[in-house]
């Protein structure tokens, strides 16, 4: 009996379950078996799609944090966009970077950011990096096996300085120094390993980081568009740049003249 | 490919973990800890999934320390194993939690112990143990070198043979490996084994 079924939803429900309340609405009841049943089939359809379109990375060095990501959008084999927004503003001086599922990854770091603004309102002291991180690690832990996708980093300057922590929805969390995330990471990976310096000046990194997510997308299909760098220091974010992929190629590897081997002539007419 | 042994000395007990933070083919980390300092004389090294591992060290360390603040007396080794061997298992049937652990721990009036306790509830008290792919080369090894009383460069040297066998013989072996050791001045950061150094991270 829909009375009933519906006391059951509200004695599980936990915070943050909007998700369930909008099915509610529409009418039509899944019952909790469907409910598993429809996240454990998006969990599939996910696993197909969750590194297939990402590169973003991060990392911290003397100055602060450089955050950049590419701006493609892929379903399957589909380029759906080349602008979207994978770098999401938390708050003036948190950034949090998008790989995985977009909806979820914007409407959590959404989330995060109303949860840290709220803790500034309770507390009279903004949040720590560490402390938004675990608080999107918790939530992201205890949706675990429901379908979500999310791998984000979360990068912002705090009382102790530059702070760089890598949440996915498996509920995994990591502190480091340098994260990259996606189908186009282990790319990225490579340039950013071999170029780091902890002690490079803020347009040596944001360099670095441009050149880094241009070779994840020259090698990886599923990434591209637009490379955007942003830095973190003391003061807040800032967006240092956005280029078009295809004409940081052509500035990176500028076409030069070769000469022709072998032409092909005309047959002389007979 | 996450490896995590241990072993009971003379006077101490000693557990090794390797320190890599890995998603399929990437290894985002190198020098993740997952050896977790329970309280001043006990060590809990796990090995699992990610977000299962670390919420699961955590909640079982808080909750040893709420006995302590409550009771006014930490909890024995013993019932710190039970006790998490008793939330693994009440999670079971549930939503149970993928984390094997090894809990090593000082006793005023017992000495040291290990306990072994994997991730379907099974509780073993035992002299030595190992987790993971690592576990086929280095309970061989410790079956092999192993005898009661041994003193701390023994099972230091013990745990290195441990380490180069796995380092040798394991298709993906973990690069960088931590040694923690209690005993009873309390459980603290014995060694790092490190081929890989990361990047430290910048203190402010």
């Amino acid at each position: 009996m829909r009375p009933s079924w519906r006391m059951r939803t509200a004695c599980g429900r936990r915070a943050g379950d909007t998700l369930f309340d909008s099915r509610l609405a529409l009418g039509n009841f899944p019952s909790t078996f469907e409910i598993k049943r429809v996240g454990s089939n998006s969990v599939e359809a996910f696993e197909k799609l969750k590194l297939l379109s990402r590169a973003t990375l991060a990392f911290i060095f003397k100055e602060g944090v450089i955050v950049a990501a590419d701006s493609r959008a892929s379903m399957g084999g589909y380029i759906s966009s080349q602008s979207v927004k994978k770098i999401i503003e938390i708050n003036p001086y948190m950034l949090g970077t998008m790989a995985g599922g977009a909806a979820d990854c914007q409407f959590w770091h959404r989330n995060l950011g109303i949860k840290c603004r709220l803790h500034e309102l309770a507390n009279k002291r903004r949040i720590s990096v560490t402390g938004a991180s675990k608080l999107l690690s918790n939530i992201l832990y205890s949706y675990r096996g429901m379908g979500l996708s999310v791998g984000t980093m979360i990068a912002g300057w705090d009382e102790k300085g530059p702070g760089l922590y890598y949440v996915d929805s498996e509920g995994g969390r990591l502190k480091g120094t340098r994260f990259s995330v996606g189908s186009g990471s282990p790319y990225a990976y490579g340039v950013l390993d071999n170029g780091y310096r902890f002690d490079m000046t803020v347009e040596e990194a944001a360099e670095l980081a441009r050149r880094a997510i241009y070779h994840a997308t020259f090698r990886d299909g599923a990434s591209g568009g637009v490379a955007s760098v942003y830095y973190v220091g003391p003061d807040g974010w800032k967006k240092m740049s956005g280029d078009d992929v295809g004409e940081l190629h052509y500035k990176y590897y500028p076409v030069v003249p070769t000469p022709i081997e072998q032409e092909m002539v005309d047959a002389p007419a007979a | 490919m996450e490896c995590v042994f241990g072993l009971v000395g003379d006077g101490f007990a000693l557990v090794a973990a390797d320190s890599s933070a890995v998603n399929s083919i990437l290894v985002h980390k190198s020098n993740e800890d997952k050896i977790m300092i329970l309280d001043s004389h006990k060590l809990l090294g796990a090995s699992g999934e990610a977000g299962d591992r670390v919420q699961f060290t955590e909640y079982i360390q808080k909750n040893v320390h709420l006995y302590e603040f409550r009771n006014g007396i930490p909890l024995s080794t013993a019932a710190a194993a039970n006790f998490t061997r008793g939330e693994l298992a009440q999670a079971l049937r549930k939503s149970p939690y993928s984390v094997n652990i090894l809990l090593a721990g000082y006793d005023k009036d017992i000495g040291p112990s290990l306990y072994y306790i994997d991730y379907i509830a099974t509780l073993h008290k035992v002299d030595k143990g190992a987790f993971g792919y690592g576990s086929f080369f280095s309970l061989s090894m410790m079956d092999r070198h192993y005898h009661s009383g041994m003193s701390l460069k023994e099972a230091v040297d013990l745990v290195d043979k441990c380490i180069v066998e796995i380092r040798t013989r394991l298709v993906v072996s973990p690069p960088n490996f931590v040694i923690k050791i209690v005993d009873k001045d309390g459980a603290k950061e014995y060694a790092w084994r490190e081929t890989i150094k990361d990047a430290e991270e910048p203190t402010a």
